[in-house]
């Protein structure tokens, strides 16, 4: 399907799509299976001017936004969703400064950020606290020109290799979600480690580690926006990079269907290729329709990102919904139309079925979204 | 570092069709790529540029059409780029193709080293490099692998053998072909292909590089083509099955009848 993508962003898909079919899908089974942090796949991204499409060209960036990093994103993931992440985990953390940082943070940060010497990661999620964000018991006392941060978060992405790190931490406790803040907090400050790297059932070449403060002090320069506002921050920030995720999620089910497409003609079964049989035909044929479907609301989504919309928060949790929900169930068909093949390692599929299901879980999972859609449905009727 | 490397817009062998009536290339609907040793010629002179400093120019003969192929360069961070075009220039042989960028290069004024792939994968002579090199009456040195030494005036050189390798020095300016041994191309930055997509193409045409006409083109070109056909293609071989001791038999005694047949006994 054409979406009329401007000249400069189908440079940028295809450049992607070079890097993806060149460099990463020769190495994803091997980092899968080592389950190692893909640093020198990150640098060709960084050489080819990638790490940067959504930041302001102020800042050293190619001056996109949404669209753009979903494009990559995408691209990526038809390759390696584990890979993928690596850059848009990036993104996710980069996007609090971006949105709330102050002229001086920006120039501070996202160069680095942008020609992909750094990357980052953000940090929201604790032990007891996942979609209750609220419940966050990670505090951030002031004293004098800093914040002292004290707590553990928990299954960060990036965690371990960004070195830029966007935490939420509780500045005011007694205030509830109204008491939380934003730190940008730098990688090597002192009080500031990392837990082990967890074992996962995909996007294995990412990292996933804890974040453990204990008396970690942290300047007071660092605070993005005011005091009290960490979960806006957090929230501006999903809105903004759940078209992300379902761009992930688009480029996963991608992935799986070129190799059951490519699979259904080679494969022979009472003497023709299987291509030939309906109920095969069948299941690519909805598979195709629904990933188109997925990708349509994602860009449609992206695109609304870009041009400036206040409240994307219900297009935004729809895109992630719907992407991440068709890739489970096409990478699922995928290892379905392999059959036996599918189902074992020496063969792609059962690896986007792996790499799919974190899409239904992370940045949200996708019950809360389906609670976002209906919250801001019934706000609608309100108004 | 005045470096110049030339390249060659070739079909993609990957898909390559052949004219069963004419014995020629069929050229419609394929691909046109940047010859892939001249992407090697071309990482090289980047490397250098980037350890040195200096300015990479990349010069073609070819149609129009190969402006895009100059412009991948540019995507990968070469600043100059240069397409001799003109309907004087078609049909050339290899001869007169080193000759016709001989003069170009001569024209570009002062350089310090020219880098081309050590051949085309069309035509696969690897004649241009070293007749350039004769044309200008410089050094060359052919299948370089690796770049040991840039001096003041002087270079140091791998070249590949088919035994194992030489180290060749030599004054500057020379010419060097380069194997695919020598580098990993790497791929174009997104700001080197908005940079591309802009970049001014110098074009120099037959009365731009005072050549003598009757030196240029088919006319010029000593080369006669007297019949172009596809080799046959090669049938599977025999498959020898049983005991070892059996095949052995058998596979020396199938040797026995051809050596016979040969009449070379």
């Amino acid at each position: 399907m054409d979406y009329l993508l401007t000249e400069e962003q189908v440079m940028i898909r295809d450049l992607a799509r070079k890097i993806a079919v060149e460099k990463i899908a020769p190495v994803a089974a091997e980092y899968d299976e080592k389950e190692e942090f893909p640093w020198p796949i990150i640098k060709i991204l960084a050489e080819a001017d990638l790490c940067g499409v959504y930041i302001e060209e102020k800042y050293g960036g190619m001056g996109g936004g949404a669209m753009e990093l979903c494009l990559v994103t995408e691209e990526l993931s038809r390759a390696c969703g584990g890979i993928a992440i690596s850059f848009a985990a990036t993104a996710l953390g980069t996007y609090p400064i971006i949105l709330f940082g102050n002229d001086a943070q920006k120039q501070k940060y996202l160069p680095d950020i942008a020609s992909g010497k750094r990357l980052a990661a953000f940090g929201l999620t604790e032990a007891g606290a996942g979609s209750d964000a609220g419940a966050i018991a990670t505090t951030a006392r002031k004293e004098g020109d800093h914040y002292i941060l004290n707590g553990t978060k928990q299954w960060i992405t990036n965690g371990g290799e960004a070195e830029v790190y966007t935490v939420v931490a509780m500045t005011d406790r007694a205030k509830g979600a109204r008491g939380a803040s934003t730190f940008i907090v730098e990688k090597g400050t002192p009080g500031f480690d990392f837990g082990k790297k967890e074992k996962k059932l995909g996007i294995r070449a990412s990292a996933t580690r804890e974040l453990v403060f204990n008396e970690c002090k942290v300047p007071k320069e660092n605070l993005l926006g005011r005091e009290g506002m960490g979960f806006i921050v957090a929230m501006h920030t999903f809105d903004k990079s759940r078209p992300g995720v379902a761009a992930q999620a688009v480029g996963i089910a991608q992935g799986a269907l070129d190799h059951a497409v490519k699979y259904s003609r080679e494969r022979k079964q009472f003497g023709k290729p299987i291509s030939g049989f309906q109920g095969i035909q069948f299941m690519l044929a909805d598979m195709a329709t629904e990933l188109e479907a997925a990708r349509a609301l994602t860009y449609a989504v992206a695109r609304m990102v870009d041009s400036g919309a206040k409240d994307v928060a219900k297009e935004s949790a729809m895109a992630k919904l719907f992407a991440s929900d068709t890739a489970m169930k096409v990478t699922t068909d995928a290892v379905q139309v392999l059959g036996g093949y599918g189902y074992m390692r020496d063969y792609p599929v059962e690896k986007y079925m792996r790499d799919a299901k974190i899409t239904q879980i992370y940045e949200g999972t996708n019950q809360i979204q389906r609670s976002i859609i209906a919250m801001e449905l019934i706000k609608e009727r309100l108004r | 570092m005045n470096i110049i490397v030339c390249i060659k817009q070739v079909p993609d062998t990957q898909d390559i069709r052949i004219n069963p009536e004419t014995n020629t290339l069929m050229r419609e609907g394929v691909q046109s790529i940047v010859n892939p040793f001249d992407m090697y010629a071309i990482e090289e002179a980047l490397r250098i540029k980037e350890k040195l400093g200096g300015k990479v120019t990349i010069i073609s003969m070819g149609p129009e059409q190969a402006t895009e192929a100059l412009r991948e360069a540019v995507s990968m961070g070469a600043d100059e780029i240069v397409l001799m075009t003109d309907r004087a220039f078609a049909g050339a042989d290899t001869w007169v193709t080193s000759y016709t960028l001989a003069k170009g290069i001569e024209k570009l004024g002062k350089y310090d080293l020219i880098i081309c792939g050590k051949q085309a994968i069309d035509g696969d002579t690897a004649q241009v490099g070293p007749g350039i090199a004769a044309q200008l009456d410089i050094p060359q040195v052919t299948y370089v692998k690796k770049t040991e030494e840039i001096k003041e005036g002087s270079a140091r050189f791998e070249r590949m053998t088919e035994e194992g390798y030489e180290i060749i020095e030599t004054p500057l300016p020379c010419l060097i072909t380069v194997v695919k041994e020598i580098n990993i191309p790497r791929l174009p930055s997104l700001k080197g292909k908005i940079r591309a997509k802009q970049a001014p193409v110098v074009k120099l045409t037959a009365k731009d590089i005072n050549a003598e006409a009757d030196k240029l083109g088919l006319k010029g070109s000593p080369t006669v083509v007297d019949k172009i056909f596809a080799p046959q293609k090669r049938t599977g071989g025999q498959i020898l099955q049983g005991e070892t001791q059996e095949v052995v038999n058998k596979l020396v005694d199938a040797v026995k009848d051809i050596i016979i047949a040969s009449g070379k006994t």
